[in-house]
């Protein structure tokens, strides 16, 4: 996994809340068997019109919101369905984190093993980002994994919680299935004392 | 004495494999269902690294996703899809997974076959590239939805790192009145507690009205547990449970059944226990549920109105409600009832199953679908669908001009060709009513069966209790 460590950037804002998984990339390009191109398909029906053309008032299209790494959305973002598809094509866009007040379970637990940081805040700092974006679409935050801080232009660091596992993975580059693989074992060990329950699916 | 455990502290418990300190549980998985579309990057990384499938014996697999619903004789279209369906089948032939297939005649929704073969048993973990993999949790089940990477963690160690989810305790007692059914109960929980209201929980659901639930009603309710939040869902086992799975293919016979049942009649939540959050629904109070909006939470009873923004004090949720309501052109204030529909969708993971078909038959009988209307009805495996075609229920569809077709996941994710045009309505007894999941600019009522088949004959949003013999 891409290592995770510090990131400065603008914060691209999408003040909605409950962006499911199906927004972030519709199931009908869900049909690939690959991880790739997917960045094409990345909030797909918000961005392009029914010909297929880029939305300008879309704000991924716009030119002023290019290369930025941060995205700032509304409450309980990547709801729904469990694909990981979604921060794939989160990444391949170029987001490294998402600030919100929540995520839903499986999106965080599939951001975080792609090296994508979701970031919680508070409701008072969320609609203070909010605010500060509007007022200044230029400002950049910052990102301290190791620190679990983030620092505004004010420089007011605030502190975000962040698994503590995640957090060792996202800044050592550690590999999950190379970590449980080692307890390889362990899980042999598991298997002899469970034979009995564990064959039960055997048909007879 | 030992401390009294939930169900859902006791499934947990007899599935640490190991713990380290700062690292989450090592958590052992008992039976992987693997389907077409978020699998094959997972086999692609087994081939990268050189994995094997560790227990190729408590996986399966089948497909359904963008698997088509039209004939079986037919070939799939789809080149894309067809490529998909074809590498699962390729992906299990090469790792020795059972796999019922394209043409299987048990082939089915992943969630519909894995309790019709007795694949799904009480105190089981179950995984599956799958949201709504929670279904299972209706058998005493720890059953939860992952994301790729995870399913190639469980494809090679049969284990899965994972922090302990709070348990909450869903109680609905009463008796649910003529009309109401388990996909009513689901939504008014949604409805209350809203899409992130169980977030980082497990439901627990019990109380008088879940125990006198069949087992495929239990399915619904645990089904769209995820809706709300909560990755997995669960009831505790009881002779309605063991009742269901005796003589299914795959659970143990003999001395094995009884050894089985002994085992599963220790899984229910002990006197005593407690719950990090409890929630109680009065089943005598609820009405036939319908979303108005683009998240399952948007949810009202059929005889209400569309809530306003403007009552809305936070301004990202009164906007979020203002752009559900553009998108699903409906004004507030207003009743849903008689708002006019294109299509009406009975099937799904939640309301694919004998009683639902059962229950949308029933309404349809010696009637016929408003011209206006198109209607489609997937059962949710091929099983499902001999059933139903020896009971007849295909005849009374097809005679009241409803469309009957092979099983799958179809409209319900819209990934096979069976879709909404841009703009139409429909009323759905599938999971998600967010924008586009039944096709690009659709608009989803999501329902029980018999809300669906009664607003099928009217041509508009219909109350199942007015519904005029």
């Amino acid at each position: 996994m891409a290592k995770f460590t510090t990131l400065t950037s603008r914060m691209m804002p999408m003040p909605i809340d409950n962006i499911d998984t199906d927004q972030i990339i519709p199931a009908r390009f869900l049909k690939t068997i690959s991880k790739e191109g997917l960045d094409k398909q990345l909030f797909n029906d918000w961005r392009y019109d029914a010909s297929g053309n880029p939305k300008p008032d879309f704000i991924l299209n716009a030119p002023l919101w290019q290369g930025v790494q941060i995205l700032l959305a509304g409450d309980n973002f990547g709801c729904g369905s469990s694909r990981e598809h979604a921060p794939w094509a989160l990444t391949q866009w170029g987001f490294r984190a998402v600030i919100s007040t929540s995520f839903a379970d499986i999106f965080k637990s599939n951001a975080l093993k792609n090296g994508l940081v979701p970031i919680v805040v508070s409701r008072d700092l969320h609609a203070k980002l909010f605010d500060m974006v509007a007022k200044d679409p230029q400002a950049q935050v910052s990102v301290d994994l190791a620190s679990q801080t983030l620092s505004l232009p004010d420089g007011t660091k605030v502190e975000f919680p962040v698994d503590a596992f995640s957090k060792h993975c996202l800044l050592e580059g550690v590999d999950e299935l190379g970590y449980i693989l080692q307890q390889t074992p362990a899980i042999e060990a598991y298997e002899a004392t469970k034979e009995v329950e564990l064959n039960t699916l055997q048909p007879v | 004495m030992s401390t009294p455990r939930t169900i859902i502290e006791k499934l947990w418990d007899s599935h640490v494999v190991a713990e380290r300190p700062g690292a989450p549980s090592l958590i052992y998985i008992d039976l992987h269902l693997v389907h077409e579309v978020t699998s094959p990057q997972a086999f692609s990384g087994l081939r990268e690294r050189g994995l094997k499938v560790r227990r190729p014996q408590n996986t399966f697999a089948t497909t359904d996703h963008s698997t088509p619903t039209t004939p079986r004789s037919l070939p799939i279209v789809d080149p894309i899809a067809k490529a998909q369906v074809e590498q699962l089948e390729t992906n299990c032939r090469e790792f020795g997974i059972p796999i019922f297939g394209f043409r299987s005649p048990k082939q089915g929704i992943v969630h519909v076959i894995g309790p019709e073969n007795g694949l799904t048993q009480p105190g089981m973990t179950v995984v599956c590239g799958d949201s709504h993999t929670a279904t299972h949790g209706a058998f005493g089940a720890l059953a939860f939805g992952i994301g790729t990477s995870e399913v190639e963690m469980v494809l090679a160690t049969q284990c899965l790192l994972q922090r302990k989810s709070k348990t909450y305790e869903v109680r609905v007692d009463g008796a649910l009145k003529p009309g109401v059914s388990a996909k009513d109960i689901i939504l008014a929980l949604i409805a209350r507690i809203g899409v992130g209201g169980g977030t980082g929980c497990v439901f627990e659901y019990r109380g008088s009205a879940i125990s006198s639930l069949s087992m495929e009603e239990r399915m619904t309710v645990c089904n769209m547990s995820i809706e709300g939040g909560a990755r997995a869902g669960l009831v505790a086992p009881d002779d309605a449970t063991y009742q269901f799975l005796a003589g299914r293919a795959f659970v143990p016979k003999g001395a094995g059944w009884d050894a089985a049942i002994q085992r599963w009649k220790e899984l229910p939540t002990d006197e005593g226990a407690t719950y990090d959050h409890t929630i109680s629904i009065d089943a005598n109070a609820l009405e036939p549920m319908i979303t108005f909006g683009t998240n399952p939470g948007m949810g009202i009873p059929v005889s209400g109105i569309v809530p306003d923004p403007a009552a809305i004090s936070d301004p990202l949720e009164r906007d979020s409600l203002t752009k559900a309501l553009q998108y699903m052109d409906l004004q507030p204030g207003k009743p849903l009832a008689g708002q006019p529909i294109n299509v009406v969708f009975v099937g799904s993971c939640t309301n694919s199953r004998m009683s639902d078909l059962r229950a949308a038959a029933s309404v349809m009988k010696g009637r016929k679908v408003n011209p206006k209307v198109r209607m489609m009805v997937v059962p949710g495996s091929m099983e499902i669908k001999r059933q139903a075609e020896a009971e007849g229920l295909d005849k009374v569809f097809r005679e009241a001009g409803a469309d009957w077709r092979e099983a799958g996941c179809s409209m319900c994710i819209a990934m096979n060709g069976d879709q909404l045009q841009p703009g139409e309505y429909s009323v759905s007894t599938s999971n998600r009513n967010f924008e586009g999941r039944q096709g690009k600019g659709g608009r989803t009522f999501l329902a029980s069966p018999l809300t669906a088949a009664a607003s099928a004959i009217t041509g508009v949003v219909t109350d199942i209790r007015t519904l005029q013999n």
